[in-house]
């Protein structure tokens, strides 16, 4: 029976990793491959690395770091930030990432998600939607840029727009939960997951294991993954990069099936 | 001494890394007159039938793999697409496979999941070797195996499944014809389960 995915999410910042509370404050917490390898020994399900630097300064991926990071990794690697063309998906894919997550690039153009499915398969093309509520009434919203651009979308709507291009996963990322860790937003999930058949994961708000949990019984099969509580520990949150062992995972997974 | 097939597929650096790990001599190639040496292949995969089927094209070296395979017995391993490709046709596409294990490459019909299975099916899910194979020594089933796919093999002989994994129906996972070895799963992204894969292979 295929397990549900409990997915470190690791943002790149100057070269180094860091973490953001509500996609602001970015706080170094350590090394690209440093992390990578304790990630390897931990036997992670899978890691997302996302360049947050990369569509702000209006540049390509970081080929080199890639190239890195995929022969490090011996487990599956999303890799974003940056990707605008089709050729970048190609090159990423070579380089031995298995999916490549867009943003920016496909609220910009939407048909770019059919054209570089085509190219490298549906399965690896990762669509990653940023929410924030917004206005009077609090509705959901898509921003891009790390949280700065409004894109007037709205999430439901274009989760199955992209699906139709041929995105083979949605990341869910809550602005409005990044490093707060109170939670994932429940009601977001909701409302995507009913609205389309290809897999999700969620990003935005896990504080600890239980959370992931809660998750896990509401939704079944999901990608959850987390930042901050894969980086720090305690209520200082002294950095320190963990995951939860095959036993803990087990007894994790045993409350869902 | 082991060859990874370079054709261009982005899993073949994660495979080398695991033998240069092993300590087990490997090499990369898609130059007619080493593959031609080759005593043992790695087909790797990631992606879409067809591209993959043309970049073999491109590089002329199907009828060298044909000889190496058919003739020659040299044992070959495919991995994901790498397994798809071993069979006939793929619903994905229209390009012809290498057709060195009889079966056609489908995609999976959601209408007949009894519950509501997500496409691609992608994760970890146990593979349940059906036949004794020492490719599977030291593997913990129920630590199981990253996959990432939309089409699965389907075998026109019982007898070649090696392995099935549940994902709505049972498919084969592992499929082994002879010399001819397939793994729909990711053993270069499956941790240690993995690595015993590649190790066992290297010794059989």
């Amino acid at each position: 029976m295929l397990k549900p995915r409990i997915i470190p999410c690791l943002l790149v910042h100057n070269k180094g990793l860091v973490k953001t509370v509500n996609f602001k404050d970015p706080k170094y917490v350590g090394d690209p491959l440093n992390a990578v390898k304790i990630f390897n020994e931990k036997e992670v399900d899978e890691l997302m690395v996302l360049d947050i630097d990369a569509s702000a300064e209006n540049r390509g991926p970081d080929f080199t770091l890639i190239k890195n990071l995929a022969a490090e990794c011996r487990m599956p690697l999303c890799y974003g930030g940056g990707v605008n063309s089709i050729d970048q998906a190609i090159q990423i894919i070579n380089l031995g990432a298995e999916k490549v997550a867009l943003s920016n690039a496909i609220v910009n153009n939407p048909q770019l998600i059919n054209h570089i499915a085509k190219a490298v398969g549906t399965q690896s093309v990762v669509a990653v939607l940023d929410i924030k509520k917004t206005g009077f009434l609090k509705k959901y919203e898509i921003f891009t840029i790390n949280g700065t651009k409004a894109t007037g979308l709205k999430p439901v709507d274009f989760a199955k727009q992209v699906e139709e291009l041929g995105a083979g996963e949605i990341v869910i990322n809550s602005i409005d939960k990044d490093g707060l860790m109170t939670g994932y937003d429940i009601e977001l999930i909701s409302k995507i997951r009913e609205a389309v058949n290809i897999p999700i994961s969620v990003l935005g708000g896990a504080g600890s294991i239980e959370d992931i949990s809660d998750l896990i019984k509401k939704f079944g099969v999901i990608g959850a993954a987390a930042g901050s509580i894969f980086v720090f520990k305690g209520k200082y949150k002294a950095v320190l990069i963990n995951y939860p062992n095959r036993a803990e995972k087990a007894e994790l997974l045993k409350k869902f099936y | 001494m082991i060859t990874l097939i370079n054709y261009g597929s982005g899993n073949i650096h994660a495979i080398a890394n695991i033998y240069k790990r092993l300590n087990i001599p490997y090499i990369l190639s898609s130059d007619i007159s080493t593959l031609k040496k080759a005593e043992k292949l790695i087909l790797p995969g990631v992606g879409d039938f067809d591209e993959t089927m043309k970049l073999f094209r491109k590089l002329d070296i199907k009828d060298t793999l044909d000889e190496l395979v058919l003739i020659k017995k040299v044992p070959i391993l495919g991995v994901c697409v790498g397994m798809q490709i071993l069979g006939n046709l793929s619903e994905e596409g229209t390009e012809n496979g290498f057709g060195w294990i009889d079966g056609e490459v489908k995609k999976f019909d959601v209408t007949k999941f009894m519950h509501k299975p997500h496409l691609p099916h992608m994760g970890w899910n146990e593979v349940d070797p059906i036949k004794k194979s020492p490719l599977f020594d030291q593997v913990i089933s129920e630590n199981g195996f990253y996959f990432l796919h939309s089409y699965y093999f389907s075998c026109n002989n019982e007898s070649d499944i090696l392995a099935k994994t549940n994902y709505g129906i049972e498919f084969a996972s592992a499929i082994n014809h002879n010399n001819v070895f397939g793994f729909q799963f990711h053993p270069e992204k499956s941790h240690q389960n993995g690595i015993e894969i590649f190790r066992n292979y290297a010794n059989l």
